[in-house]
C-alpha cells in the first residue's frame, strides 16, 4: 500500500517574486547592453523599458496573490524573461533597421498582460469554460474564415491571416489556438469513452470505428482548409498537431496519434503536389545552399540560408549584443528572432533561451498532470503541448530540422496577436495551476448515511 | 490521463533535444563552413568594420590602406600604388565586400584583420582595455623603382617579370600584364563591384590573372637550356669546352621527325660545337642531343632542385613548374630544349638565374620583409631561407661565364649594359595551336638574367606572351632582353 505524505501546500509567492527580480533583471540588463554594443552607450529609453516591464511583472504578481495565490511560480517569470529578451532583440533590430517595433511591442506585451490579468481575475474556475464548448468551436471557425472577408481580410507576405481597420492588423489565426485548444478539451472529454473504448484491434493497435473517425476527419479537413485557403503551413500544422495530441491525451489510444501521421502524411504530400509554395518550402529546406535554389527571387532559401550564416558567426559565445548584423537577414525581428538571438547571444543564450521554452511548456504539461478534472487536464495539456509544437516548428525552420513555415516564436517575436494569445495562455495556465496545486478543501465532517457506505461509484481520471 | 501527459512531456523533451542538436551543429560543428561559405558576407563585413593594416612596399611607399568610411562599414581599402594602383595589382591583390581577396589582401589577411593567432596576446590586451583592435600592417621586399621599371618595360604587352635578390630571395619586383584597378572592386557599392569584377572575367586577356605565380604556365623554350646545361656538368663528364654534336637538323629516335636549328644551320663547322657556344647561340641540336645522351633523369633531378615541381608560397600561392616523367627519347630530346611538355612560371625561370647567380644556392623567393603590430613591435620578419643547393660552385661558376658569353656575343646582345657584366639567356618558346585557329600562335618571348655577373645583386625572369608587338618577328633575345635590361638598371642604378 503506497505511503502517503501529506504536505503543507505552500503558495511559493515568494520565490515568483524573486525569480521575476531575475528575470526582469536579465531582461533590463540585454535590453541596456543593446545600447553598448551598438553605440556604446546604455540604451536610451532605458528607464521606461526597465520600469514598464517591472510594473507589467508587479501587476500579475500581485493579482496572483490576491485571486490565484496557489498559481504556478515558475510560469510568469519565464513569460516575463522571454518577453522583455525579445523586446531587446526587436531594439536591437530596431537600432540597425532604424524602425520603430520596440514601443509597440511593449504596448502590446502591456495588452497582453492585462489580458492574463483579466482572465485570473474574471475567470474564477477554470471548469466553467466546458460550458462554452461549441461556442468556442464557432469562435474559432469565424476567427479563422475572418480574413477571408473582402474588405477586412489583408494578404501579408502571400499568406491570407490577417485583418486589418486602418492601421491596425490583427491575425485572428491566433486567437483561434485558445479557442480551438477549449473546443478540442471540452469535446473529447465527453466523447472520450466512446472514441477509446470501441473498436477492433488490429496487430496491438484498437482501430476506433468508422463513424468515430468523423471529428478527427473533420479537424484534418479543417487543417487543410486552413492550408488551403490561407496559404498558411504554420498554423495548419499546429492545429491538427494539437488535436491529434489532445485526443491521444483524452483516449490513451495510440492508434489515433498512428491515424493521425498517415492523415498528415497524406495531406502533405497532396499539398506538396499541388501547391507551389509548399514545394518552394521543400526544396528550400533540403538544397538550401544550392545557388538555384538560393538565388530564387521569391520563395528562395537565401532568408534561410543568412539566418544559418547569422547563427554559424555567432558561434559558441556569440558576437555580442548589438556587435552582430541580425539585420542582415530578412524579418530577423519576428520570424528570424532566433537566429538574430543566436547571433549575438551565441549557442549558449539560445540554449538558455530553448530552455526557458522547455521550462515554460514542461510545467504547464505538469499543471496538466497536476490538476483534477479531466477537460483542466486536456485544456492545460492541449495549451502547454500547442506552445512546445509552434516552438518546434518555427525553431526547427530557422535550424533547418524541417521546412520553414510562417509562425513566430511565442513572446519572443514581434508581433501583438501572438503576444496577446501566448500572453491569455499564461493566464489559463496560471488559472489551472492554481486549481492543481490548490490544497484540497478539508473534507468537512461526513454527514451518516449512504455516502459513506461501501458502495460509492469513483471513477479516477 | 497522466500517463499520456507523462509520454507527451517526453515527447515535448525529445523535439527540444532535437532543436538543441541541430543549433549545435549549425553554431558549433558546421560553423566553419558556413563562415567561410562566399555568400557569408558577414566574415568580409566584421573584417570591414576593423582598421585593416596597410601594406607597404620596401621604401615604405604606401600600396594599400583603409581609410574612415561614411556609411554602415566603418572603412574602405584604397590602393594608393604609384604611378597607377594597376601597377601594383597583382602584388596586393584586392579586398572586396563581396569577391573576398586575392594576392597579399589573401595570402596575409588575417594579420592585416588583426585575427592572426601571432596577435592573439595583443588582441587579449586590446579585450582587456577596450580599445578598437587593429590590423597589422605589412612590408613587402619589392621596390618602388624595379617595380616601376619592370612595368613601364612591359607596356601593354601581355607577359610577366619577375627581380629577385639572388643572396635572399627576396622579390624586388613582380609585374603581370594587363592589369586591373583593385580600388574598383574594392569599392563598398557592390553593384559596381559586380559589374567591373564581371567585366574582368570576361576580358580574354585575364587581367586578373598573376601570371608571375599563378597563371597557366609557360613552356620555358631555350631558357630551359639553363638546366640542361647544369644538369650535364654536374655530371663531371662534361665542360663548357665540351664538343657536342650540332647538325642542322638532329634525327629524332623512334620517330620520322628530326629537331632543327631556328636558324636552318649547323651550329658550329663539322656539325660541331661546344657547350659553351651551344648555349651563346641556343643551338637546339646540340643541347637535344644532350638530352638524349645524359643519363635518365638527370636533367628531371636538376630541375626539381633548381625548384621544379615545389608548391611554395611566398607568401602567394605559386603554382608548381613542371618537369615532365617517363618521358621516351624523342619526348627528352624535346624537353631538354625547352619545347615537349616542359611548363614553367616566370618566377621560376628567375629561381634558376638566381641560383646560379648564388653559387648554385637556391634561396626561398619571399614578398613580405616584415610585419609590424600597430604598436610597430614586428610580428614577423622572414630571415633569408635556403631551400638548398641546386648545383655545385663549380657548375654555377661554369654557367655565369657562359650567360655572360651570350650577352656579349651570342642571342641576348640587346641585354648589354655598359660597364655592368650581365649574363643571360633568352628562349623563343613555340606554343602550337593554342585557340585551335589552324595556324599556330606566336612564339613566347623569354629573356632571364642577372647581374652583375661577379656580384649579382638581381635575377630577373622576363616573358612576352605570344611574341608581343613584335608578333610572329619575336624572339627572346629581341623582345624580352630589353625589358630585362631595364630592369637590371633599375636595380643597379638605384
Amino acid at each position: 500500500m503506497a505511503v502517503v505524505t501529506q504536505h503543507a501546500a505552500r503558495s511559493r509567492r515568494g520565490t515568483e517574486l524573486l525569480l521575476l527580480v531575475l528575470a526582469v533583471g536579465v531582461a533590463v540588463l540585454a535590453y541596456g547592453m543593446v545600447g553598448l554594443g551598438v553605440d556604446g552607450e546604455w540604451s536610451a529609453g532605458l528607464p521606461q523599458y526597465g520600469g514598464g516591464l517591472a510594473a507589467l511583472a508587479l501587476v500579475v504578481h500581485g493579482v496572483l496573490r490576491w485571486r490565484a495565490p496557489y498559481a504556478d511560480p515558475v510560469l510568469l517569470p519565464v513569460a516575463v524573461a522571454l518577453n522583455g529578451l525579445g523586446l531587446a532583440v526587436i531594439h536591437r533590430l530596431d537600432l540597425a533597421e532604424g524602425s520603430a517595433q520596440a514601443p509597440r511591442q511593449l504596448l502590446w506585451s502591456a495588452i497582453g498582460v492585462v489580458a492574463a490579468t483579466a482572465v485570473v481575475v474574471a475567470l474564477r474556475d477554470h471548469r466553467l469554460l466546458r460550458r462554452y464548448t461549441f461556442v468556442a468551436m464557432a469562435a474559432s471557425l469565424v476567427l479563422l474564415l475572418l480574413p477571408l472577408l473582402p474588405v477586412l481580410g489583408r494578404t501579408i507576405n502571400g499568406a491570407r491571416i490577417w485583418i486589418g481597420v486602418g492601421p491596425l492588423s490583427f491575425q485572428p489565426g491566433e486567437i483561434a489556438k485558445i479557442t480551438l485548444a477549449v473546443f478540442f478539451a471540452g469535446y473529447l472529454v465527453t466523447a472520450r469513452d466512446t472514441l477509446s473504448l470501441a473498436g477492433r484491434r488490429v496487430l496491438g493497435l484498437r482501430l476506433p470505428r468508422g463513424r468515430d473517425l468523423g471529428p478527427i476527419l473533420v479537424a484534418w479537413a479543417g487543417s487543410v482548409g486552413v492550408l488551403v485557403l490561407q496559404r498558411d503551413l504554420g498554423t495548419s500544422l499546429l492545429f491538427f498537431g494539437l488535436f491529434v495530441a489532445v485526443l491521444y491525451l483524452a483516449t490513451e489510444r495510440v492508434s489515433w496519434i498512428a491515424i493521425g501521421l498517415v492523415l498528415f502524411a497524406g495531406g502533405a504530400y497532396v499539398a506538396y503536389q499541388l501547391f507551389g509554395h509548399v514545394q518552394q518550402r521543400v526544396s528550400g529546406w533540403l538544397d538550401p545552399f544550392d545557388p538555384e535554389v538560393y538565388d530564387r527571387a521569391a520563395g528562395g532559401s537565401y532568408q534561410l540560408v543568412q539566418g544559418l550564416f547569422g547563427l554559424a558567426n555567432g558561434g559558441l559565445t556569440g558576437t555580442g549584443l548589438g556587435r552582430g548584423r541580425p539585420d542582415i537577414v530578412p524579418f530577423a525581428n519576428s520570424d528570424f528572432v532566433l537566429a538574430s538571438l543566436g547571433e549575438e547571444l551565441g549557442l549558449a543564450g539560445l540554449f538558455a533561451v530553448l530552455a526557458l521554452y522547455l521550462v515554460l511548456v514542461e510545467r504547464g504539461l505538469r499543471t496538466a498532470i497536476g490538476v483534477r478534472d479531466g477537460f483542466g487536464k486536456l485544456l492545460a495539456g492541449g495549451l502547454a503541448f500547442t506552445v512546445a509544437l509552434q516552438c518546434f516548428v518555427v525553431a526547427g525552420g530557422v535550424l533547418r530540422v524541417i521546412p520553414l513555415t510562417g509562425l513566430t516564436m511565442p513572446f519572443l517575436a514581434a508581433g501583438g496577436s501572438s503576444l496577446l494569445t501566448n500572453w491569455i495562455i499564461i493566464g489559463l495556465l496560471l488559472r489551472i495551476s492554481d486549481a492543481a496545486r490548490r490544497p484540497a478543501p478539508t473534507p468537512a465532517p461526513a454527514p451518516p448515511g449512504p455516502a459513506t457506505s461501501e458502495t460509492q461509484i469513483v471513477r479516477t481520471v | 490521463m497522466n500517463t499520456p501527459l507523462r509520454r507527451l512531456s517526453l515527447v515535448v523533451a525529445l523535439l527540444f533535444a532535437l532543436l538543441l542538436g541541430s543549433a549545435t551543429w549549425v553554431q558549433f560543428v558546421d560553423a566553419g563552413d558556413l563562415r567561410d561559405d562566399p555568400r557569408n558576407s558577414r566574415t568580409l563585413l566584421a573584417e570591414l568594420g576593423r582598421d585593416r593594416g596597410p601594406i607597404t612596399a620596401a621604401t615604405g611607399e604606401v600600396l594599400a590602406e583603409s581609410v574612415p568610411a561614411e556609411g554602415p562599414i566603418a572603412y574602405r581599402r584604397t590602393y594608393p600604388g604609384d604611378p597607377s594602383a594597376a601597377t601594383w595589382a597583382h602584388v596586393t591583390g584586392f579586398y572586396s565586400v563581396v569577391y573576398g581577396a586575392t594576392g597579399v589582401e589573401d595570402a596575409l589577411g588575417s594579420l592585416l584583420a588583426g585575427t592572426a593567432d601571432e596577435l592573439f596576446y595583443r588582441r587579449l590586451s586590446d579585450l582587456v582595455t577596450g580599445r578598437e583592435p587593429s590590423g597589422a600592417s605589412v612590408e613587402l621586399t619589392l621596390q618602388p623603382e624595379v617595380q616601376e621599371a619592370a612595368a613601364a618595360a612591359l607596356g601593354d604587352q601581355r607577359g610577366a617579370v619577375v627581380a629577385l635578390e639572388p643572396s635572399t630571395g627576396r622579390v624586388l619586383a613582380m609585374v603581370s600584364s594587363p592589369s586591373y584597378d583593385p580600388g574598383e572592386l574594392a569599392s563598398l557599392d557592390t553593384e559596381e563591384v559586380r559589374q567591373a569584377y564581371a567585366r574582368l572575367l570576361e576580358d580574354d586577356t585575364d587581367p586578373l590573372v598573376n601570371r608571375a605565380v599563378a597563371g597557366d604556365l609557360y613552356p620555358p623554350g631555350s631558357v630551359f637550356k639553363l638546366v640542361t646545361a647544369a644538369a650535364a656538368l654536374e655530371t663531371g663528364d662534361y665542360t663548357p669546352q665540351s664538343v657536342l654534336p650540332g647538325p642542322a637538323e638532329l634525327p629524332l629516335p623512334l620517330t620520322t621527325i628530326s629537331l632543327p636549328n631556328v636558324s636552318g644551320e649547323a651550329c658550329g663547322p663539322g656539325d660541331e660545337v661546344s657547350l659553351a657556344d651551344a648555349l651563346r647561340i641556343s643551338c637546339n641540336t646540340a643541347f637535344g642531343s644532350l638530352g638524349l645522351t645524359l643519363p635518365d633523369g638527370a636533367v628531371a633531378d636538376e630541375a626539381a632542385e633548381l625548384g621544379f615541381g615545389r608548391a611554395l608560397q611566398v607568401p602567394l600561392r605559386v603554382t608548381p613548374s613542371t618537369y615532365p616523367e617517363d618521358l621516351d627519347e624523342p619526348q627528352r630530346a624535346l624537353a631538354a630544349i625547352g619545347q615537349g611538355s616542359v611548363r614553367v612560371t616566370p618566377l621560376q625561370v628567375a629561381m634558376v638565374s638566381a641560383a646560379i647567380a648564388n653559387d648554385g644556392v637556391l634561396m626561398a623567393p619571399q614578398m613580405v620583409a616584415s610585419v609590424n603590430a600597430e604598436d610597430l613591435s614586428v610580428v614577423d620578419a622572414p630571415e633569408p631561407r635556403e631551400l638548398g643547393r641546386a648545383m655545385s660552385e663549380d657548375t654555377a661558376a661554369a654557367l655565369t661565364q657562359m650567360m655572360e658569353l651570350v650577352v656579349q656575343d651570342g642571342t641576348g646582345t640587346a641585354a648589354q649594359i655598359s660597364g655592368v657584366d650581365v649574363a643571360g639567356k633568352s628562349g623563343t618558346a613555340e606554343v602550337g595551336d593554342t585557340d585551335g585557329d589552324g595556324s599556330p600562335e606566336d612564339p613566347h618571348a623569354w629573356f632571364t638574367a642577372f647581374a652583375p655577373a661577379q656580384d649579382p645583386q638581381v635575377a630577373v625572369a622576363v616573358v612576352v606572351e605570344n611574341g608581343g608587338d613584335a608578333g610572329s618577328e619575336a624572339s627572346g633575345g629581341r623582345t624580352a632582353a630589353p625589358i630585362a635590361r631595364q630592369v637590371v638598371e633599375a636595380v643597379i642604378g638605384r
